[in-house]
């Protein structure tokens, strides 16, 4: 695939909302085009993956193991963002990541990733501010999901 | 005094017809009067005072199709010690039943616009007779859209249901659990996170919300930042009812009697009132 | 002698003997006559046989958190303002049965309640107090909904009004706007002065019972007497609540700190909804027999000064002492008016006077709205 059309495919990605045609073209070309079959593990739990993910079609679930069991704690669809935690490029994944069905994305190198933001600082800027929308989404949610607002005691927690 | 009025807190007996097992503490009871008239018609939204013999009276939401004049249908979680009694009911017992009172969700305001449910839990017991209705008077509205949050797999109502919903002409059914399992390949995550999949049309939406009141909250966040408005977004509040009728003084919140202002009442009436604490 | 006309509007003078016709009248008419009387050292209203029963000769002192019955120098029936009842215990019981269920193999059946309701005969009800009965018939009788309770006992209801003439030092009854001096809603009005009353019809029934009690003319003296005696009860007042968009001014307030204040001393013990005369609200107690075949539901008196009262599956809503504070407060001055379109307080002061704390709402509420 061209990287005029990674630009195109991007553009239309929510996570890069807002993003200035330059860095749209600085993100193409770090992108590459990945595609996972259903029921692959994309990234293991501790696993230093050092890819970031915008996902173009298909649904990956986050999971964690504990004793006898899989948890699924989050699943992640087209237009939704993966790995986050690789452009900050510090230890390793904290989930296993599976895709449910077939799964197309665009696979960034968190290293270059830095790299870049280290370069342009108002690049660098834009993502960041994307990134921490993303994470600030994430824990939101995270802490609705904490409050278990279905339990049959759901205020008695403490 | 007028026979109505008398009425109000004079109890029909009911027969149950059909109890129906929905998840492993959730079930679906069809009542039908004993002896006379069938059932006041209710309208989507509103709910009956149960009565259960020695045990006490409860405030339920009909959560059957407004269509259906010969039954009534309560969807009842069994969470404490009436409510467990009312759902270890067979058929053939007889309960009391009074109301329908409340307030009830404006589906003929919603009138050629899209109906947008988020429902959360048990919540999306009172929201079925929105469903129905929209479905068969499917002509006067645009899409349906119904977003679904329970606890787990195994806490899903209707689950049946919400798959022939989703098959249905212009109609979108995400449903989400909070803790999912390896057998479990749909969405997993709090309802709120279903946004990210949805393309709103701000203006032409009118949005029904009931689940638990953080829950209700954090919905309305999301649809406030997509710009819908707050007189069209609507939620079912929960409060202690004694009587049904605002003469109990139980279910107050703010200026309102939940009972007879609410339950259903526009974000535009809650909005002062909602992140007040212990209000 | 020719007996003056007792028409509305035209003041009568009916001697104390004249009164204790006027209650054997009612009496004979069926109705059960309720009034003050001496009991467990305070004025309570029970039924009355005479004016024998009433409180002749004493009086009260109300303070914040005090009351003591005292005698005073005079023989007045009348000579007191107000006890911890309320005429709602009668309108709207403490206690009361809504039905009783029988079961048989599954059937169930209601069973028919045959009391018929009390006929109430009212006498002693002050300016407050009709006032009080005002806000119950806009709460029972106007709303979305009449609760037959409450309308079958304030069907057939006789109401002798008594004006008072002092005020105890926790009236507040004048910044509310509701006395001391009676208006409207009473069958006849009474005001004490020495050995007799000067009497006022206020309804074709108020005409009729004082048209067939012994009765003199009112001359102009005798009623100038009798309005001064109000005026200076009101002159006496001493507490007030600013009313002037109170209820805005409260909801304002529902953030202030000093919501935790009143909470350090408030015992959440519930007095002052239990003493309220508008206060109304109930909870519905189950009961069965051991056989487990006869049930009842009985409707009590509840406060939202317990935690129970706003329970709902989790939890309660209020569970501080804070918020069960201001939910009374706020509903009694600010909610009220936007559910009945008038104030749930009518200066009374009960509240003041049976806290065992000493809370004094009108301190309170000044404090509030200072706060806001």
């Amino acid at each position: 695939m061209e990287s005029k059309s990674l630009e195109e495919i991007l553009r239309e990605h929510p996570f890069l909302q807002g993003f200035k045609p330059e860095h749209i073209r600085k993100m193409a070309e770090m992108a590459l085009e990945v595609q996972f079959a259903r029921d692959q593990i994309i990234f293991r739990e501790g696993q230093e993956s050092g890819l970031f993910f915008l996902i173009l079609s298909g649904k990956v679930a986050l999971e964690v193991s504990a004793p006898g069991r899989i948890l699924r704690v989050q699943t992640l669809e087209a237009g939704e963002e993966l790995g986050w935690s690789s452009v900050l490029g510090e230890g390793g994944k904290h989930f296993q990541a599976r895709s449910l069905e077939t799964v197309r994305a665009l696979a960034f190198e968190g290293a270059r990733l830095r790299q870049a933001c280290e370069q342009d600082p108002s690049f660098g800027y834009a993502l960041m501010r994307q990134l921490l929308r993303v994470v600030a989404e994430r824990l939101q949610a995270t802490r609705l999901q904490l409050l278990d607002l279905y339990a049959p005691r759901a205020a008695k927690l403490i | 005094m007028s026979a109505a009025a008398e009425k109000i807190l004079a109890t029909t007996l009911a027969r149950v017809v059909a109890v129906e097992r929905e998840t492993h503490d959730t079930f679906t009871l069809s009542v039908t009067p004993v002896e006379g008239e069938p059932p006041e018609p209710f309208q989507p939204g509103q709910f009956s005072m149960v009565y259960v013999f020695g045990v006490g009276e409860l405030p339920i939401s009909i959560s059957g199709d407004p269509a259906d004049t010969e039954r009534l249908v309560y969807t009842v979680r069994s969470v404490g010690q009436a409510t467990h009694a009312l759902v270890s009911r067979k058929p053939g017992d007889v309960i009391g039943v009074r109301g329908p009172f409340g307030t009830a969700w404006p589906v003929k305001e919603a009138r050629g616009k899209d109906v947008l449910i988020v429902a959360g839990g048990i919540g999306l017991a009172p929201l079925r007779p929105v469903i129905y209705h929209v479905l068969r008077n499917r002509d006067d509205y645009v899409r349906l859209i119904v977003l679904y949050g329970a606890r787990s797999p195994r806490d899903l109502l209707y689950r049946k249901q919400l798959a022939e919903w989703g098959r249905a002409p212009d109609t979108q059914v995400l449903v989400t659990v909070d803790y999912g399992g390896l057998s479990w390949r749909g969405h997993v995550g709090v309802v709120t996170t279903l946004f990210r999949q949805l393309r709103l049309h701000p203006a032409e939406t009118v949005a029904f919300i009931c689940g638990p009141e953080i829950m209700m909250r954090y919905v309305i966040r999301m649809l406030e930042a997509r710009g819908v408005a707050p007189q069209d977004i609507y939620l079912s509040m929960e409060r202690n009812m004694k009587c049904g009728a605002g003469f109990c003084g139980h279910c107050q919140l703010g200026p309102y009697f939940v009972c007879k202002d609410g339950p259903v009442f526009s974000y535009r009436q809650m909005q002062p009132w909602l992140d007040l604490h212990e209000l | 002698m020719s007996e003056p006309d007792a028409k509305r509007g035209t003041a009568v003078w009916v001697s104390r003997a004249g009164l204790n016709q006027l209650i054997a009248n009612l009496k004979a008419q069926g109705y059960q006559v309720v009034g003050p009387r001496i009991a467990d050292g305070a004025i309570v209203y029970d039924a009355i046989e005479g004016i024998s029963d009433l409180p002749s000769g004493w009086t009260e002192q109300q303070e914040a958190g005090t009351y003591r019955l005292r005698r005073r120098d005079d023989d007045a029936l009348f000579g007191y303002n107000l006890g911890p009842q309320s005429w709602k215990k009668f309108l709207h019981p403490p206690l009361l049965r809504f039905f009783a269920a029988e079961r048989n193999n599954g059937e169930l059946r209601i069973l028919p309640s045959t009391e018929p309701a009390p006929r109430y005969a009212l006498l002693g009800v002050r300016a407050c107090e009709l006032a009080a009965i005002q806000v119950l018939d806009r709460v029972f009788l106007k709303d979305a909904f009449v609760e037959p309770n409450y309308a079958s006992r304030r069907r057939d209801l006789v109401v002798i009004a008594v004006q008072c003439t002092r005020a105890a030092p926790t009236c507040f009854c004048r910044s509310m706007g509701t006395g001391p001096a009676v208006r409207s809603g009473f069958d006849v009005a009474l005001t004490e002065l020495g050995e007799g009353f000067v009497a006022q019809a206020g309804t074709e029934r108020g005409e009729q019972l004082l048209g067939s009690v012994e009765r003199a003319p009112a001359d102009e003296e005798l009623i100038r007497q009798a309005q001064e005696a109000v005026e200076q009860a009101a002159a006496q007042m001493v507490r007030r609540i600013e009313t002037q968009d109170l209820a805005r001014r409260l909801q304002e307030a529902l953030e202030s700190p000093h919501w935790d204040d009143v909470a350090r001393r408030c015992l959440a013990c519930g007095n002052c909804t239990m003493v309220c005369p508008t206060c109304f609200c109930t909870t519905v107690e189950d009961t069965s027999n051991v056989r487990g075949n006869r049930a009842e539901r009985w409707r009590k008196w509840d406060s939202c000064f317990t935690e129970s009262f706003s329970y709902i599956h989790g939890g309660s809503v209020r569970t501080s002492v804070r918020s069960r504070y201001r939910q009374w407060l706020t509903h009694k001055l600010s909610w009220w008016v936007d559910q009945f379109d008038m104030f749930g307080c009518v200066g009374c002061g009960r509240c003041i006077t049976w806290c065992p704390a000493g809370i004094d709402l009108t301190q309170e509420v000044s404090k509030l709205v200072a706060s806001g």
